[in-house]
């Protein structure tokens, strides 16, 4: 496997904020093809921490290291970064572009000046990829949250990059959205190999990567597999995050006098688990 | 509320719909131009018909033309008014001071009232054909010759079609922060001019600092999807110029003979 980010000593701390900084000293190496999750609570630095990468931020020389698929982020660098990261923000009105779905998707690669016949095939080889095809012309204003953020995704993926980064781009949907948006990406994954960045407080979403990273004040906390981490059960809440649906439902269960298993269970897991359970009561 | 805007393009597929929004674009403005050259009843005449005849073949109905008319109406009677009764020539019907009821006044005023309405029509037919977005290139496409004194068309055209985009999307925002204030007691539309005005304030600047958040955020937006400056950029939208752009050239020619001819 080869790495794809790297990240040695990064440090930031917005100019107009006083006292802590944003983010210090965060080491972080993700292989090609993860898909990560950093979750943290709101304040802990996650969106700083994904605006660095793609060098959306002022750079200071003495605050660390960013390598991204071999090209270490410099001035001089970062469009080239930037074509090897997609970004997915959170408010999918705010980041529409484009008057249609056809434009906005055909936005990215109109900067890069690509001719217009090869740009024609990937506007709509991207729009099928996300099924939006019947709504190439539809103006945003007609979209649900959802579609403009699928739009977003095609977007993002014209212009095929190796990483992609969703900073909490299902946070403004519905759940029937996030779902959608969740399963788009999980299949574009799949299909080209790519990194995926997930920046969420949707704990269901992060029990979907292949790994989990907690920020706090700045500060990589923990890092492990999602079994890893949601074993610390009510020490989630603490690090004020979540717990998921089936530690929620073991923590109800052992409430109630029943003795539950300590390790994280998926929900599936948890169905195993409940019907073994009363095959034996 | 969504009315008010640029809610007034009806889609279709007639001639004057396919026509290349450039053409039309500067057509429109050729016809400004040329109805100057009308001067006595045969060149209205013509020209009455050929706008009847374009409108015709946008398979628009007459009645919203005569919409595009309505706000403009109280300006028309004045001018026409203010023609009527102060031009003196030919036979005087009536006078009183200054004032003339003359031959001259009534032709003239029916002149004045005819060339607005054509004006109206030619433009609302320009406005209900093309869609904004097909004007902000046709627009671009004009200020091109521009970019030799360095008039930055590119940003120019760049921030019409993103004005554009969030024209609706500033609308139903509108919509929500009038709503919102509303259920805590803003009552908007009443009192005197200054309670009106006064009243405003707390639509403008929710407004107002939430398109700074939103220009923020969109610039990001941009900037992570390579956008570097007008420069180096290819387009998708492409403008075609057809047969039935030259077609509509040279009907406006052949105008243009005519009314020379006909004129008085």
């Amino acid at each position: 496997m080869t790495k794809i980010i790297e990240v040695e000593h990064l440090n930031f701390r917005y100019p107009q904020t006083e006292g802590r900084p944003a983010l210090s000293d965060v080491n972080l190496t993700i292989e090609q093809g993860e898909w990560v999750a950093i979750i943290g609570h709101n304040g802990s630095g996650k969106s700083t921490l994904a605006k660095s990468l793609d060098g959306l931020l002022p750079l200071n020389p003495e605050s660390g290291k960013i390598r991204v698929a071999g090209i270490e982020l410099t001035e001089d660098s970062v469009w080239d970064i930037r074509r090897q990261i997609g970004m997915v923000f959170q408010n999918p009105d705010n980041q529409f572009v484009g008057a249609t779905v056809e434009d906005d998707v055909a936005f990215g690669l109109e900067n890069i000046g690509l001719p217009r016949d090869e740009m024609v095939t990937r506007v709509h080889d991207a729009l099928a990829r996300v099924r939006m095809t019947e709504f190439a012309d539809r103006e945003p204003a007609r979209l649900s949250g959802g579609q403009k953020q699928r739009v977003a995704i095609a977007g993002v993926i014209a212009l095929q990059p190796q990483i992609i980064i969703l900073d909490e781009s299902t946070s403004m949907l519905d759940p029937n959205g996030r779902i959608e948006v969740l399963d788009t990406v999980r299949e574009l994954k799949e299909q080209e190999n790519l990194t995926v960045i997930s920046i969420t407080h949707d704990i269901d979403e992060a029990a979907n990567a292949n790994r989990i990273i907690i920020l706090d004040d700045g500060e990589i906390k923990e890092s492990g597999t999602p079994a890893e981490i949601f074993q610390y059960g009510e020490r989630l809440i603490e690090l004020g995050l979540d717990v998921p649906y089936a530690e929620r439902l073991k923590a109800a269960l052992h409430r109630q006098g029943l003795v539950v298993p300590q390790q994280y269970l998926t929900e599936e897991g948890l169905v195993d688990w409940l019907w073994t359970l009363h095959s034996k009561m | 509320m969504n009315k008010l805007l640029f809610g007034r393009f009806i889609p279709g597929n007639s001639v004057i719909h396919r026509l290349d929004p450039r053409n039309k674009l500067l057509l429109s403005f050729y016809y400004i131009g040329i109805i100057f050259l009308a001067n006595n009843w045969l060149t209205y005449l013509v020209l009455f018909l050929f706008t009847i005849l374009a409108v015709r073949l946008s398979n628009i109905k007459m009645s919203f033309f005569i919409r595009g008319v309505r706000p403009l109406i109280w300006l028309i009677l004045f001018t026409v008014l203010l023609q009527v009764f102060f031009t003196r020539g030919g036979t005087t019907y009536w006078s009183w001071g200054p004032i003339v009821l003359s031959q001259f006044g009534i032709v003239n005023g029916v002149y004045i009232f005819m060339r607005f309405v054509l004006i109206i029509f030619m433009s609302t037919l320009l406005t209900l054909t093309t869609p904004p977005l097909s004007l902000a290139d046709a627009i671009e496409a004009i200020l091109k010759p521009l970019r030799i004194v360095h008039f930055p068309v590119y940003e120019v055209a760049l921030m019409l079609s993103i004005a554009l985009r969030f024209v609706p999307t500033l609308m139903d925002e509108t919509e929500k922060i009038m709503n919102a204030q509303r259920a805590r007691g803003v009552d908007f539309g009443e009192g005197n001019i200054f309670q009106q005005m006064r009243a405003v304030v707390p639509l403008l600047i929710p407004l107002f600092v939430s398109s700074f958040n939103r220009a923020e955020d969109l610039a990001t937006a941009m900037e992570a999807r390579g956008y570097q400056g007008g420069e180096g950029r290819s387009k998708y939208r492409i403008l075609t110029w057809r047969a039935a752009d030259n077609w509509a050239v040279i009907a406006f020619v052949l105008l243009t003979g005519i009314l020379i001819w006909l004129r008085a």
